[in-house]
Protein backbone atom coordinates (compact mmCIF):
# COMPACT_ATOMS: atom_id res chain seq x y z
CA UNK A 1 0.00 0.00 0.00
CA UNK A 2 0.87 3.61 -0.50
CA UNK A 3 -0.76 6.03 1.36
CA UNK A 4 -1.03 9.14 0.60
CA UNK A 5 -2.77 12.40 2.43
CA UNK A 6 -4.93 14.36 0.06
CA UNK A 7 -5.93 17.66 2.44
CA UNK A 8 -8.79 20.47 1.05
CA UNK A 9 -8.86 23.20 2.81
CA UNK A 10 -10.87 26.35 1.88
CA UNK A 11 -14.12 27.85 2.14
CA UNK A 12 -17.29 25.43 2.10
CA UNK A 13 -18.65 24.90 -1.54
CA UNK A 14 -20.91 22.56 -3.09
CA UNK A 15 -19.31 19.86 -4.71
CA UNK A 16 -16.12 19.64 -3.59
CA UNK A 17 -16.11 16.33 -2.14
CA UNK A 18 -17.74 14.88 -5.67
CA UNK A 19 -15.04 16.43 -8.12
CA UNK A 20 -11.95 15.08 -6.05
CA UNK A 21 -13.84 11.61 -5.71
CA UNK A 22 -14.45 11.92 -8.98
CA UNK A 23 -10.95 12.10 -9.95
CA UNK A 24 -9.99 9.99 -7.36
CA UNK A 25 -11.89 7.27 -9.00
CA UNK A 26 -10.72 7.84 -12.37
CA UNK A 27 -7.35 7.44 -11.53
CA UNK A 28 -7.36 4.37 -9.60
CA UNK A 29 -6.88 5.79 -6.14
CA UNK A 30 -8.70 3.91 -3.47
CA UNK A 31 -10.27 6.31 -0.46
CA UNK A 32 -9.61 4.38 3.07
CA UNK A 33 -10.88 6.93 5.24
CA UNK A 34 -12.46 10.84 5.04
CA UNK A 35 -12.76 12.91 7.76
CA UNK A 36 -13.57 16.68 8.02
CA UNK A 37 -13.98 19.58 10.55
CA UNK A 38 -14.60 23.36 10.32
CA UNK A 39 -11.47 25.18 11.93
CA UNK A 40 -11.52 29.20 11.88
CA UNK A 41 -14.15 29.30 9.48
CA UNK A 42 -12.23 27.05 7.26
CA UNK A 43 -13.65 23.93 5.45
CA UNK A 44 -10.88 21.31 6.44
CA UNK A 45 -11.02 17.84 4.99
CA UNK A 46 -8.35 14.86 5.09
CA UNK A 47 -8.31 11.72 2.81
CA UNK A 48 -6.66 8.82 3.13
CA UNK A 49 -5.81 7.21 0.43
CA UNK A 50 -4.15 4.03 -1.43
CA UNK A 51 -2.15 4.53 -4.53
CA UNK A 52 -1.07 1.73 -5.37
CA UNK A 53 -3.12 0.92 -8.21
CA UNK A 54 -2.82 4.10 -10.01
CA UNK A 55 -1.09 4.41 -13.23
CA UNK A 56 0.36 8.31 -13.00
CA UNK A 57 3.04 9.11 -11.16
CA UNK A 58 2.19 10.33 -7.78
CA UNK A 59 3.76 13.71 -8.99
CA UNK A 60 1.74 13.79 -11.12
CA UNK A 61 -1.83 13.09 -9.11
CA UNK A 62 -0.52 15.76 -6.62
CA UNK A 63 -0.02 18.19 -9.61
CA UNK A 64 -3.53 17.42 -10.90
CA UNK A 65 -5.23 17.64 -7.35
CA UNK A 66 -3.93 20.83 -7.15
CA UNK A 67 -5.25 22.16 -9.86
CA UNK A 68 -8.36 21.26 -9.44
CA UNK A 69 -8.29 22.74 -6.10
CA UNK A 70 -7.38 26.08 -8.10
CA UNK A 71 -10.66 25.67 -10.54
CA UNK A 72 -12.76 25.51 -7.16
CA UNK A 73 -10.65 27.79 -5.27
CA UNK A 74 -9.82 25.67 -2.43
CA UNK A 75 -5.68 24.59 -1.63
CA UNK A 76 -5.91 20.74 -2.52
CA UNK A 77 -2.15 18.79 -1.36
CA UNK A 78 -1.43 15.88 -1.57
CA UNK A 79 1.14 14.07 0.90
CA UNK A 80 2.55 10.78 1.71
CA UNK A 81 1.54 10.01 5.22
CA UNK A 82 4.79 9.10 6.31
CA UNK A 83 5.45 13.17 7.23
CA UNK A 84 2.67 12.53 9.41
CA UNK A 85 2.67 9.13 10.61
CA UNK A 86 6.75 10.20 11.98
CA UNK A 87 5.91 13.95 13.19
CA UNK A 88 2.81 12.34 15.38
CA UNK A 89 3.92 8.49 16.32
CA UNK A 90 6.65 7.34 18.27
CA UNK B 1 -5.02 6.07 11.94
CA UNK B 2 -4.17 9.63 11.85
CA UNK B 3 -6.23 11.96 13.20
CA UNK B 4 -7.55 15.16 10.81
CA UNK B 5 -6.37 17.66 13.51
CA UNK B 6 -2.34 16.23 13.59
CA UNK B 7 -2.82 16.38 9.22
CA UNK B 8 -3.81 19.92 10.28
CA UNK B 9 -1.21 20.91 13.02
CA UNK B 10 1.92 19.61 10.37
CA UNK B 11 0.47 21.48 7.67
CA UNK B 12 -0.18 24.59 9.53
CA UNK B 13 3.81 24.40 10.64
CA UNK B 14 5.01 24.32 7.47
CA UNK B 15 2.52 26.61 5.46
CA UNK B 16 2.01 29.21 8.34
CA UNK B 17 5.06 28.57 10.62
CA UNK B 18 7.68 28.48 7.72
CA UNK B 19 8.60 25.07 8.88
CA UNK B 20 11.20 23.88 6.60
CA UNK B 21 14.22 21.13 6.74
CA UNK B 22 17.15 23.94 6.43
CA UNK B 23 19.20 21.81 4.30
CA UNK B 24 20.34 18.49 2.87
CA UNK B 25 24.21 18.27 2.65
CA UNK B 26 26.23 15.61 1.25
CA UNK B 27 29.15 15.12 2.81
CA UNK B 28 31.65 13.66 -0.18
CA UNK B 29 35.86 12.41 0.71
CA UNK B 30 37.99 14.10 -1.55
CA UNK B 31 41.06 12.68 0.05
CA UNK B 32 41.92 10.39 -3.08
CA UNK B 33 41.82 13.05 -5.39
CA UNK B 34 45.85 13.68 -5.88
CA UNK B 35 47.44 14.11 -8.78
CA UNK B 36 50.74 15.28 -9.77
CA UNK B 37 49.40 19.00 -10.95
CA UNK B 38 46.99 20.77 -10.04
CA UNK B 39 44.69 20.20 -13.41
CA UNK B 40 44.72 16.83 -12.65
CA UNK B 41 43.42 17.40 -8.91
CA UNK B 42 40.80 19.74 -10.60
CA UNK B 43 39.67 16.84 -13.02
CA UNK B 44 39.26 14.30 -10.09
CA UNK B 45 37.54 16.62 -8.31
CA UNK B 46 35.17 17.53 -10.67
CA UNK B 47 34.53 13.99 -11.66
CA UNK B 48 34.30 12.96 -7.82
CA UNK B 49 31.47 15.56 -6.82
CA UNK B 50 29.73 15.26 -9.75
CA UNK B 51 28.85 11.69 -9.68
CA UNK B 52 28.19 11.02 -6.26
CA UNK B 53 26.47 14.49 -6.12
CA UNK B 54 24.95 14.94 -9.64
CA UNK B 55 20.98 13.63 -8.44
CA UNK B 56 21.60 15.38 -4.80
CA UNK B 57 19.31 17.92 -6.15
CA UNK B 58 16.42 16.28 -8.07
CA UNK B 59 16.31 13.85 -4.82
CA UNK B 60 16.01 16.90 -2.57
CA UNK B 61 13.22 18.18 -4.90
CA UNK B 62 11.25 14.75 -5.33
CA UNK B 63 11.52 14.23 -1.14
CA UNK B 64 10.10 17.89 -0.98
CA UNK B 65 7.45 17.30 -3.39
CA UNK B 66 6.15 13.87 -2.00
CA UNK B 67 5.85 14.86 1.56
CA UNK B 68 4.87 18.60 1.05
CA UNK B 69 7.94 20.41 3.08
CA UNK B 70 10.41 22.60 1.89
CA UNK B 71 13.64 21.87 1.43
CA UNK B 72 15.45 24.99 1.34
CA UNK B 73 18.99 23.98 0.37
CA UNK B 74 21.34 21.16 -1.03
CA UNK B 75 24.06 21.32 -0.49
CA UNK B 76 28.03 19.69 -0.71
CA UNK B 77 30.54 19.80 2.11
CA UNK B 78 33.97 18.15 0.69
CA UNK B 79 37.88 17.57 2.55
CA UNK B 80 39.33 21.00 3.74
CA UNK B 81 40.76 21.36 0.62
CA UNK B 82 44.35 22.23 1.89
CA UNK B 83 44.68 18.59 2.11
CA UNK B 84 43.70 17.82 -1.00
CA UNK B 85 46.02 20.04 -2.30
CA UNK B 86 49.27 19.88 -0.36
CA UNK B 87 52.13 19.16 -2.15
CA UNK B 88 51.32 20.20 -5.41
CA UNK B 89 49.50 23.64 -4.85
CA UNK B 90 52.63 25.73 -4.76
CA UNK B 91 51.02 29.53 -4.80
CA UNK B 92 47.46 30.65 -3.86
CA UNK B 93 46.71 31.45 -7.66
CA UNK B 94 46.84 27.35 -7.54
CA UNK B 95 44.55 27.01 -4.80
CA UNK B 96 42.72 29.27 -6.33
CA UNK B 97 41.92 27.52 -9.25
CA UNK B 98 41.11 24.70 -7.41
CA UNK B 99 38.43 26.94 -5.81
CA UNK B 100 36.77 28.22 -9.57
CA UNK B 101 36.77 24.36 -10.18
CA UNK B 102 34.39 23.52 -7.24
CA UNK B 103 32.46 26.58 -8.35
CA UNK B 104 32.14 25.38 -11.60
CA UNK B 105 30.87 21.76 -10.21
CA UNK B 106 28.55 23.56 -7.75
CA UNK B 107 26.95 25.63 -10.65
CA UNK B 108 26.64 21.86 -12.42
CA UNK B 109 24.94 20.00 -9.73
CA UNK B 110 22.73 23.05 -8.88
CA UNK B 111 23.65 23.28 -5.30
CA UNK B 112 23.82 26.85 -3.61
CA UNK B 113 26.78 26.20 -1.47
CA UNK B 114 29.88 24.31 -1.28
CA UNK B 115 31.50 24.56 1.50
CA UNK B 116 35.29 23.09 2.58
CA UNK B 117 37.56 25.74 0.96
CA UNK B 118 38.96 25.20 4.40
CA UNK B 119 42.19 24.94 6.18
CA UNK B 120 42.31 22.98 9.88
CA UNK B 121 44.96 24.58 11.86
CA UNK B 122 44.09 24.38 15.26
CA UNK B 123 47.29 23.69 16.76
CA UNK B 124 49.64 25.21 13.77
CA UNK B 125 50.00 25.55 10.23
CA UNK B 126 51.41 23.43 7.20
CA UNK B 127 52.42 25.21 3.92
CA UNK B 128 49.72 23.96 2.82
CA UNK B 129 47.24 25.47 5.24
CA UNK B 130 49.05 28.93 4.94
CA UNK B 131 49.21 28.62 1.56
CA UNK B 132 45.50 28.23 1.49
CA UNK B 133 44.36 30.69 4.12
CA UNK B 134 46.20 33.57 2.00
CA UNK B 135 44.34 32.28 -0.92
CA UNK B 136 40.91 32.77 0.75
CA UNK B 137 39.92 36.47 0.12
CA UNK B 138 41.12 36.23 -3.53
CA UNK B 139 39.36 32.35 -4.28
CA UNK B 140 35.77 33.73 -2.57
CA UNK B 141 36.31 37.00 -4.42
CA UNK B 142 36.37 35.34 -7.84
CA UNK B 143 33.90 32.58 -7.14
CA UNK B 144 29.94 32.61 -5.82
CA UNK B 145 28.76 29.17 -4.10
CA UNK B 146 32.24 28.49 -2.61
CA UNK B 147 32.52 28.80 1.61
CA UNK B 148 35.77 28.65 3.28
CA UNK B 149 36.09 28.25 6.89
CA UNK B 150 39.43 28.03 9.25
CA UNK B 151 39.67 26.05 12.25
CA UNK B 152 42.17 27.56 14.64
CA UNK B 153 41.58 26.57 17.85
CA UNK B 154 40.18 23.51 19.93
CA UNK B 155 39.80 22.07 23.83
CA UNK B 156 42.55 19.98 23.14
CA UNK B 157 45.44 22.26 21.14
CA UNK B 158 44.57 25.46 22.25
CA UNK B 159 44.33 28.38 20.05
CA UNK B 160 46.89 29.03 17.52
CA UNK B 161 47.40 32.38 17.81
CA UNK B 162 49.32 33.21 14.23
CA UNK B 163 46.77 31.93 12.89
CA UNK B 164 44.02 34.07 14.72
CA UNK B 165 46.67 36.90 13.40
CA UNK B 166 46.72 35.74 9.64
CA UNK B 167 42.74 35.86 10.01
CA UNK B 168 42.69 39.16 11.17
CA UNK B 169 44.22 40.14 7.76
CA UNK B 170 42.65 37.83 5.77
CA UNK B 171 38.90 38.93 6.03
CA UNK B 172 40.06 42.55 6.00
CA UNK B 173 41.79 41.76 3.12
CA UNK B 174 38.36 39.34 1.64
CA UNK B 175 36.38 42.56 2.72
CA UNK B 176 38.21 45.00 0.33
CA UNK B 177 38.59 42.39 -2.60
CA UNK B 178 34.60 42.52 -2.28
CA UNK B 179 34.02 45.81 -1.37
CA UNK B 180 31.30 46.90 -4.49
CA UNK B 181 29.00 44.27 -2.91
CA UNK B 182 29.15 45.46 0.47
CA UNK B 183 32.18 42.84 1.56
CA UNK B 184 30.37 39.87 0.85
CA UNK B 185 33.49 37.73 0.60
CA UNK B 186 33.31 37.86 4.53
CA UNK B 187 29.94 36.62 4.43
CA UNK B 188 30.86 33.40 3.14
CA UNK B 189 33.88 32.99 5.43
CA UNK B 190 33.99 31.03 9.53
CA UNK B 191 36.50 31.08 11.63
CA UNK B 192 35.85 28.40 13.94
CA UNK B 193 36.99 26.39 17.54
CA UNK B 194 36.33 22.90 17.94
CA UNK B 195 34.91 22.48 14.51
CA UNK B 196 32.67 18.98 14.14
CA UNK B 197 33.54 16.93 11.22
CA UNK B 198 29.68 16.51 10.00
CA UNK B 199 28.51 20.37 9.92
CA UNK B 200 25.78 20.73 7.64
CA UNK B 201 25.38 24.58 7.86
CA UNK B 202 27.44 27.02 5.59
CA UNK B 203 29.62 28.63 5.60
CA UNK B 204 31.15 26.45 8.45
CA UNK B 205 31.13 23.06 6.51
CA UNK B 206 33.57 20.72 5.38
CA UNK B 207 33.85 17.26 5.50
CA UNK B 208 36.09 15.94 7.92
CA UNK B 209 39.01 13.65 7.95
CA UNK B 210 37.42 11.28 10.11
CA UNK B 211 34.39 10.75 7.85
CA UNK B 212 33.37 7.75 5.26
CA UNK B 213 33.83 8.63 1.74
CA UNK B 214 30.11 9.67 1.40
CA UNK B 215 26.90 11.07 3.86
CA UNK B 216 23.95 12.42 3.68
CA UNK B 217 23.68 15.06 6.58
CA UNK B 218 20.38 17.28 6.99
CA UNK B 219 19.75 20.20 9.19
CA UNK B 220 16.28 21.18 10.34
CA UNK B 221 14.75 24.75 11.09
CA UNK B 222 11.64 25.76 12.78
CA UNK B 223 12.17 28.99 15.11
CA UNK B 224 8.41 29.38 13.23
CA UNK B 225 6.99 27.00 14.71
CA UNK B 226 8.91 26.86 18.25
CA UNK B 227 7.28 30.63 18.56
CA UNK B 228 3.77 29.51 17.39
CA UNK B 229 3.80 26.93 19.67
CA UNK B 230 5.08 29.38 23.10
CA UNK B 231 2.92 32.29 22.02
CA UNK B 232 -0.19 29.45 23.41
CA UNK B 233 1.60 29.45 26.66
CA UNK B 234 2.23 32.88 27.80
CA UNK B 235 2.74 33.66 30.90
CA UNK B 236 2.80 29.85 32.13
CA UNK B 237 5.83 28.23 34.10
CA UNK B 238 9.36 27.31 33.20
CA UNK B 239 8.60 23.54 33.78
CA UNK B 240 5.04 24.54 31.04
CA UNK B 241 7.23 26.68 28.72
CA UNK B 242 10.39 23.86 28.40
CA UNK B 243 7.52 21.09 27.79
CA UNK B 244 6.16 22.94 24.95
CA UNK B 245 9.48 23.20 23.32
CA UNK B 246 10.89 19.95 23.65
CA UNK B 247 7.62 18.69 22.53
CA UNK B 248 7.73 21.06 18.90
CA UNK B 249 11.53 20.35 18.58
CA UNK B 250 10.47 16.45 18.77
CA UNK B 251 8.20 16.94 16.07
CA UNK B 252 10.42 19.23 13.97
CA UNK B 253 13.58 16.78 13.83
CA UNK B 254 11.23 13.91 13.37
CA UNK B 255 10.43 15.36 9.64
CA UNK B 256 14.49 15.55 9.48
CA UNK B 257 15.21 12.27 10.26
CA UNK B 258 12.49 11.33 7.68
CA UNK B 259 13.80 13.60 4.90
CA UNK B 260 17.31 12.15 5.48
CA UNK B 261 16.25 8.45 5.58
CA UNK B 262 14.82 8.88 2.19
CA UNK B 263 17.82 10.93 0.98
CA UNK B 264 20.21 8.11 2.04
CA UNK B 265 18.27 5.86 0.24
CA UNK B 266 17.22 7.06 -2.56
CA UNK B 267 20.81 8.91 -3.32
CA UNK B 268 22.60 5.26 -2.01
CA UNK B 269 24.74 7.12 0.25
CA UNK B 270 24.45 6.08 4.41
CA UNK B 271 22.56 8.55 6.61
CA UNK B 272 25.05 10.77 8.94
CA UNK B 273 23.86 12.69 11.31
CA UNK B 274 21.07 15.51 11.56
CA UNK B 275 21.75 18.37 12.97
CA UNK B 276 19.47 19.93 15.51
CA UNK B 277 19.48 23.77 14.82
CA UNK B 278 16.98 26.22 15.00
CA UNK B 279 18.28 27.83 11.92
CA UNK B 280 16.31 31.65 11.11
CA UNK B 281 15.87 33.27 7.88
CA UNK B 282 15.30 37.04 7.40
CA UNK B 283 11.18 36.55 6.69
CA UNK B 284 9.51 37.24 9.00
CA UNK B 285 8.18 34.75 11.58
CA UNK B 286 11.06 32.84 11.15
CA UNK B 287 13.47 34.21 13.57
CA UNK B 288 15.35 32.90 16.66
CA UNK B 289 14.77 36.31 18.17
CA UNK B 290 11.11 36.38 18.10
CA UNK B 291 11.23 33.26 19.88
CA UNK B 292 13.37 34.97 22.86
CA UNK B 293 10.73 37.81 22.72
CA UNK B 294 7.79 35.14 23.12
CA UNK B 295 9.53 33.63 26.10
CA UNK B 296 9.49 36.85 27.85
CA UNK B 297 12.17 39.95 26.72
CA UNK B 298 11.23 43.07 24.76
CA UNK B 299 14.41 42.63 22.51
CA UNK B 300 17.03 40.43 22.23
CA UNK B 301 19.78 41.46 24.33
CA UNK B 302 17.83 42.80 27.10
CA UNK B 303 18.96 41.38 30.54
CA UNK B 304 17.85 37.89 30.84
CA UNK B 305 18.48 37.03 27.03
CA UNK B 306 21.31 34.48 28.31
CA UNK B 307 19.38 33.01 30.21
CA UNK B 308 16.58 32.83 27.74
CA UNK B 309 18.94 31.18 24.90
CA UNK B 310 20.38 28.53 27.35
CA UNK B 311 17.39 27.53 28.15
CA UNK B 312 15.50 27.83 24.53
CA UNK B 313 19.06 25.49 23.32
CA UNK B 314 19.24 23.04 25.77
CA UNK B 315 15.41 21.98 25.81
CA UNK B 316 15.64 22.24 21.70
CA UNK B 317 18.37 19.28 22.20
CA UNK B 318 16.30 17.24 24.44
CA UNK B 319 13.04 17.21 22.47
CA UNK B 320 15.47 16.42 18.92
CA UNK B 321 17.94 13.61 20.64
CA UNK B 322 15.16 11.79 20.63
CA UNK B 323 13.64 12.04 17.46
CA UNK B 324 16.90 10.70 15.79
CA UNK B 325 18.86 8.03 15.70
CA UNK B 326 22.18 10.34 15.18
CA UNK B 327 22.61 13.80 16.36
CA UNK B 328 25.32 15.60 15.77
CA UNK B 329 26.67 18.85 13.79
CA UNK B 330 26.25 21.78 15.59
CA UNK B 331 23.15 21.28 17.14
CA UNK B 332 21.60 24.61 18.71
CA UNK B 333 19.55 27.94 18.20
CA UNK B 334 21.63 30.04 15.87
CA UNK B 335 21.67 33.62 16.19
CA UNK B 336 23.36 35.51 12.88
CA UNK B 337 22.42 38.74 13.03
CA UNK B 338 21.73 39.36 9.20
CA UNK B 339 19.56 36.58 8.51
CA UNK B 340 16.82 37.44 11.33
CA UNK B 341 14.61 40.07 11.16
CA UNK B 342 14.04 40.73 15.09
CA UNK B 343 18.19 40.06 15.50
CA UNK B 344 18.37 42.84 13.25
CA UNK B 345 15.91 45.03 14.82
CA UNK B 346 17.03 44.38 17.92
CA UNK B 347 20.55 45.01 16.82
CA UNK B 348 19.26 48.56 15.08
CA UNK B 349 17.83 49.89 18.09
CA UNK B 350 20.98 49.11 20.76
CA UNK B 351 19.37 46.31 22.57
CA UNK B 352 22.00 44.05 20.91
CA UNK B 353 25.40 44.67 20.92
CA UNK B 354 28.76 42.87 20.33
CA UNK B 355 29.48 42.03 23.63
CA UNK B 356 26.05 40.65 24.59
CA UNK B 357 26.10 38.43 21.39
CA UNK B 358 29.76 36.76 22.41
CA UNK B 359 27.79 36.11 25.95
CA UNK B 360 24.74 34.66 24.34
CA UNK B 361 27.44 32.30 22.52
CA UNK B 362 28.56 30.77 25.47
CA UNK B 363 25.07 29.10 25.99
CA UNK B 364 24.43 28.27 22.33
CA UNK B 365 25.71 27.67 19.06
CA UNK B 366 27.67 28.74 17.51
CA UNK B 367 29.07 32.24 17.64
CA UNK B 368 29.27 35.66 16.65
CA UNK B 369 27.52 35.14 13.38
CA UNK B 370 27.06 37.63 10.53
CA UNK B 371 27.93 40.43 12.01
CA UNK B 372 28.77 43.59 10.21
CA UNK B 373 31.36 46.08 11.70
CA UNK B 374 32.89 49.06 10.40
CA UNK B 375 35.12 49.36 7.43
CA UNK B 376 37.68 50.85 9.10
CA UNK B 377 37.92 48.57 11.81
CA UNK B 378 41.51 47.51 12.17
CA UNK B 379 42.82 43.73 11.42
CA UNK B 380 44.32 43.44 15.08
CA UNK B 381 40.83 44.09 16.32
CA UNK B 382 38.98 41.25 14.26
CA UNK B 383 41.58 38.71 15.42
CA UNK B 384 41.35 39.89 19.08
CA UNK B 385 37.11 39.51 18.37
CA UNK B 386 37.83 36.36 16.63
CA UNK B 387 40.60 35.74 19.69
CA UNK B 388 37.92 36.01 22.48
CA UNK B 389 34.92 33.82 20.78
CA UNK B 390 37.71 31.01 20.34
CA UNK B 391 38.08 31.28 23.88
CA UNK B 392 35.03 30.78 24.84
CA UNK B 393 34.75 27.77 22.60
CA UNK B 394 38.05 26.29 24.03
CA UNK B 395 37.10 26.37 27.55
CA UNK B 396 33.42 25.53 27.81
CA UNK B 397 34.45 22.77 25.24
CA UNK B 398 31.79 23.93 22.83
CA UNK B 399 31.77 24.95 18.74
CA UNK B 400 32.17 28.59 18.65
CA UNK B 401 32.68 30.59 15.60
CA UNK B 402 33.31 34.34 14.00
CA UNK B 403 31.67 35.15 11.14
CA UNK B 404 32.52 38.92 10.69
CA UNK B 405 32.18 41.54 8.14
CA UNK B 406 33.90 44.85 8.17
CA UNK B 407 32.04 46.07 5.23
CA UNK B 408 34.57 48.57 3.58
CA UNK B 409 32.97 51.88 3.14
CA UNK B 410 30.56 51.90 5.68
CA UNK B 411 30.21 52.92 9.46
CA UNK B 412 27.80 52.64 12.25
CA UNK B 413 24.32 53.71 11.35
CA UNK B 414 24.68 52.41 7.92
CA UNK B 415 23.81 49.03 6.13
CA UNK B 416 24.89 46.31 4.52
CA UNK B 417 23.13 44.11 2.15
CA UNK B 418 24.04 40.96 1.22
CA UNK B 419 20.78 39.50 -0.32
CA UNK B 420 18.77 36.11 -0.35
CA UNK B 421 19.69 34.00 2.89
CA UNK B 422 22.48 36.25 3.98
CA UNK B 423 19.73 39.34 4.55
CA UNK B 424 21.00 42.31 5.66
CA UNK B 425 22.87 43.52 8.34
CA UNK B 426 23.18 47.36 10.46
CA UNK B 427 26.86 48.28 11.02
CA UNK B 428 27.18 47.31 14.44
CA UNK B 429 29.79 49.54 16.97
CA UNK B 430 33.60 47.77 18.12
CA UNK B 431 35.42 48.56 20.79
CA UNK B 432 37.88 51.10 19.87
CA UNK B 433 40.51 50.04 22.73
CA UNK B 434 43.53 48.17 20.58
CA UNK B 435 44.84 44.89 21.37
CA UNK B 436 47.85 45.23 19.28
CA UNK B 437 50.48 43.80 21.48
CA UNK B 438 48.56 41.34 22.61
CA UNK B 439 47.56 39.80 18.47
CA UNK B 440 51.16 40.44 17.79
CA UNK B 441 52.47 37.78 19.89
CA UNK B 442 53.90 34.65 18.47
CA UNK B 443 52.68 31.42 18.88
CA UNK B 444 49.91 29.53 20.41
CA UNK B 445 47.71 29.59 23.60
CA UNK B 446 48.00 26.49 25.39
CA UNK B 447 45.38 24.17 25.76
CA UNK B 448 43.06 24.32 28.94
CA UNK B 449 43.46 22.34 32.28
CA UNK B 450 40.76 19.57 32.28
CA UNK B 451 40.31 19.52 35.92
CA UNK B 452 39.71 22.42 38.93
CA UNK B 453 36.49 23.48 36.34
CA UNK B 454 35.05 27.15 38.15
Amino acid sequence: MHKVIITVLGKDTVGILAKVCTYLANNKVNILDISQTIVDGYFNMMMVADINEAPKDFHIIADELAQIGDEIGVDIRAQKAAIFDKMHRI
Amino acid sequence: MLDIREVIETNKMIMENNLDVRTITMGISLIDCKGSTVEEICDKIYERITTKAGNLVKVGQDIEKELGIPIVNKRISITPISLVGAGVCKTIDDFVTICKTLDKVAHEVGVNFIGGYSALVSKGMTEADELLIRSIPKALAETERICSSVVVGSTKTGIDMDAVRLMGEVIKEAAELTKDNDSLGCAKLVVLCNAPDDNPFMAGAFHGVTEADAIINVGVSGPGVVKSAISHVKGESFEVLCETIKKTAFKITRVGQLVAQEASKRLNVPFGIIDLSLAPTPAVGDSVGEVLEEIGLEYAGAPGTTAALALLNDQVKKGGIMASSYVGGLSGAFIPVSEDQRMIDAAECGALTIEKLEAMTCVCSVGLDMIAIPGDTKATTISGIIADEMALGMVNQKTTAVRIIPVIGKGVGEQAVFGGLLGFAPIMPVNQYSCDEFIARKGRIPAPIHSFKN
